[in-house]
């Protein structure tokens, strides 16, 4: 079976003093008819990845081949079966959804009516509205339909749900569910791992220009060894401090973090755990403010990749 | 219209540009009513007029009188009587255009004082020495009389037309171009396309020709106001001002694209087109004829891209010549439109 996308050792070096190593030596396969999610904060080197899998940058070496094609020569053969979605783009203002769908179906040879594109993003009827006028969420299923108005076998989505509400980021996600049911594949990246975890059938984990991880949503979280989260807070009065890997040596617990006031565990049975974990906070005299469980996430598989939680990494950027 | 012509992506992409023209009420203003403020204002500041008055100073004397009384036969003199002191400041100031000072001291019986350099003055002296000579009893040897020429085509509107429709094309190719293409590289757009099979050459093609559709009414609205309000008439053909209007705008758009093929941001681009305007501004002869520069400096002028397109149009709408006598003109604007679009197709950037 061919790879809708394979690339072997890419690199991105970005000129300047110093250099910056964007990319540093991504190996990716993926699959006709899946979808693949690419995970990581801001500078993780994710729109470096996908825009050079566009063909928007040239790589500085390595080799990256689109439907069977390589970059180098067969350019507009890939660009008519790739539908792209940048993470941002600014859309005439003054043209309709229509006339904006109208003038990128010109530059396609096959494709689907500019009608048919704005009824699979749901936006019928927006259609004569100028862009100007549309909300952020619609203006983002626009940019979307764009992609989708040449009837690609491939989809690029940079970050499609950035900044959007709860309802716009769900509408999103059913229109990227449409397109894989019918046999499309989709190369989508996102800092948001419940994101991945409902949209992809493989994800890799991108830090500092590598891939940390790739595999399942689920196989990533059974690879902690533990599928539950114990979060709690003790109640720390004057010089009473727990030690940052507190519960470490409990059993059944694959490993604990700390983040600020917060303590975390990873377990796979929360109920021989909890017990013990109380009574040993009585024995130290510790008053327990506040104890949840959860199942764990692909954010935890990054937190215990990483030792960073997404967000603090956002907040760097 | 034909669905697959229309569909072509030449086609759309201009399509665009023209609605996205049209839909913005402040940039058909600029475009259209603007050249048309500038037409009646400049039209009006250099109306063809006689010269009205002539101030002129006459230096406190015992005879100071006995001029005034001499010089009031003619009309056009604007008299005074000051002291030295005030004459002078009154001349230095430009308020004055010329001294008269009876001299009792020498063989000559007055003496003019004035700046040879003004205009203004030297009518000043000639007019007044004029009266005083007769006054004095001389007797002109021959009869001549005067007849005014104030004929459509040969007043300063006249000239000034066609520099105002070189300048047109030259703000309209380059602004219009130039701040369009980086705008929509600001706004990722144009790296949105590169994720297309939509051809380059398409793009520049469709971005100069949508300039050209919004031109050529621009001239024509010029032509008509010009004609109704001042009688600005072409002596030449119009299908050959159509051309040149064509070629023109195609020249500019040519290199309002170069200049924009590599800006990234709107001060960019702003700086390098006014480095490359301000020159043709000055010496293309817009609004007075570039013959008055130094002969050292004529090939330079002679080749930059307003200085050709403004002298064929003056020579056809003003002394309506044909094809032939504009040639070398047409060769320079043809090469300047060819080469700029040629080095934009080489040079442009998407992101």
């Amino acid at each position: 079976m061919p790879y809708a996308i394979e690339c072997h050792d890419l690199r991105k070096m970005y000129a300047g003093s110093p250099p910056v190593e964007a990319v540093r030596g991504v190996d990716l396969l993926v699959e006709e008819g899946e979808c693949f999610g690419v995970l990581g904060p801001n500078g993780a080197g994710k729109t470096t990845t996908i825009e050079i899998l566009e063909g928007l940058l040239a790589a500085t070496s390595g080799e990256a081949r689109v439907l069977g094609h390589s970059w180098n020569g067969a350019g507009d053969k890939i660009r008519e079966q790739i539908g792209i979605s940048l993470q941002e783009t600014r859309l005439s203002e003054k043209l309709s959804v229509l006339e904006t769908l109208t003038l990128f179906r010109s530059f396609y040879r096959e494709g689907i009516s500019p009608k048919e594109a704005i009824k699979q993003v749901s936006l019928e009827e927006k259609a004569d509205s100028w862009i100007k006028n549309l909300s952020g969420g619609q203006k983002q299923r626009v940019a979307v339909a764009t992609a989708l108005v040449g009837d690609p076998k491939l989809l690029f989505l940079d970050e499609p749900t950035t900044g959007l509400d709860p309802q716009s980021r769900r509408e999103l996600w059913g229109i990227i569910t449409d397109f894989r049911s019918k046999g499309g594949t989709i190369l989508i990246t996102t800092h948001y791992m419940d994101e991945a975890e409902r949209l992809c059938d493989r994800v890799a984990i991108f830090d500092h220009g590598r891939i940390l991880a790739l595999d399942s949503p689920q196989n990533l979280i059974d690879g902690l060894g533990a599928d539950h989260m114990i979060d709690f807070e003790v109640d720390e009065i004057g010089d009473v401090s727990l030690p940052d890997d507190f519960g470490s040596d409990l059993p059944g617990v694959s490993a604990a973090r700390r983040d600020a006031d917060n303590h975390c565990l990873f377990v796979a049975q929360p109920h021989v755990v909890i017990p013990a974990l109380l009574s040993c906070l009585q024995e130290e005299e510790l008053e327990l403010t506040s104890l949840t469980t959860r199942q764990a996430t692909l954010e935890d598989v990054f937190v215990h990749l990483t030792g960073r939680h997404l967000d603090d990494v956002e907040d760097e950027s | 219209m034909n669905r697959s012509l229309f569909m072509h992506p030449l086609v759309q992409l201009m399509w665009a540009r023209v609605l996205e023209f049209i839909r913005q009420p402040e940039a058909v203003f600029w475009v259209y009513v603007f050249p048309l403020i500038m037409v009646v204002a400049l039209g009006l500041a250099f109306r063809s007029e006689p010269v009205e008055s002539m101030a002129v100073d006459i230096q406190e004397s015992s005879t100071a009188q006995s001029i005034r009384e001499t010089l009031e036969t003619d009309l056009r003199f604007r008299l005074r009587i000051s002291t030295e002191k005030e004459a002078r400041r009154r001349l230095r100031v430009g308020k004055a255009e010329l001294i008269v000072v009876a001299d009792e001291s020498s063989d000559a019986s007055y003496k003019y004082l004035f700046d040879p350099t003004r205009p203004g003055s030297l009518l000043a002296r000639n007019a007044t020495d004029d009266v005083l000579q007769r006054a004095a009893g001389r007797v002109d040897v021959i009869t001549t009389s005067d007849s005014e020429v104030r004929d459509p085509g040969s007043r300063y509107i006249d000239f000034l037309i066609p520099g105002l429709i070189g300048m047109g094309l030259m703000g309209g190719g380059m602004w219009g171009v130039g701040f369009a293409i980086v705008d929509m590289r600001i706004r990722q757009l144009l790296k949105r396309f590169l994720g297309t099979p939509m051809k380059k050459r398409h793009f520049l093609t469709a971005m100069m020709c949508s300039r050209l559709i919004f031109t050529i009414p621009e001239i024509v609205v010029l032509l008509v106001f010009s004609r109704l309000l001042f009688g600005v008439q072409n002596q030449g053909s119009y299908a050959l001002v159509g051309l040149l209007v064509v070629l023109g705008g195609f020249e500019f758009a040519g290199i309002g694209l170069l200049v924009a093929s590599r800006a990234k941001t709107l001060e960019a681009v702003s700086g390098l087109m006014n480095l490359v305007m301000v020159p043709m501004w000055i010496a293309s002869g817009i609004f007075f004829s570039p013959d008055r520069f130094p002969d050292l400096a004529q090939p330079f002028i002679n080749l930059l891209p307003l200085t050709p397109l403004i002298g064929a149009l003056r020579q056809v709408m003003l002394e309506g010549v044909g094809l032939t006598a504009i040639g070398s003109e047409l060769v320079i604007i043809l090469g300047w439109g060819v080469i700029t679009f040629a080095l934009a197709l080489r040079t442009f950037r998407w992101d």
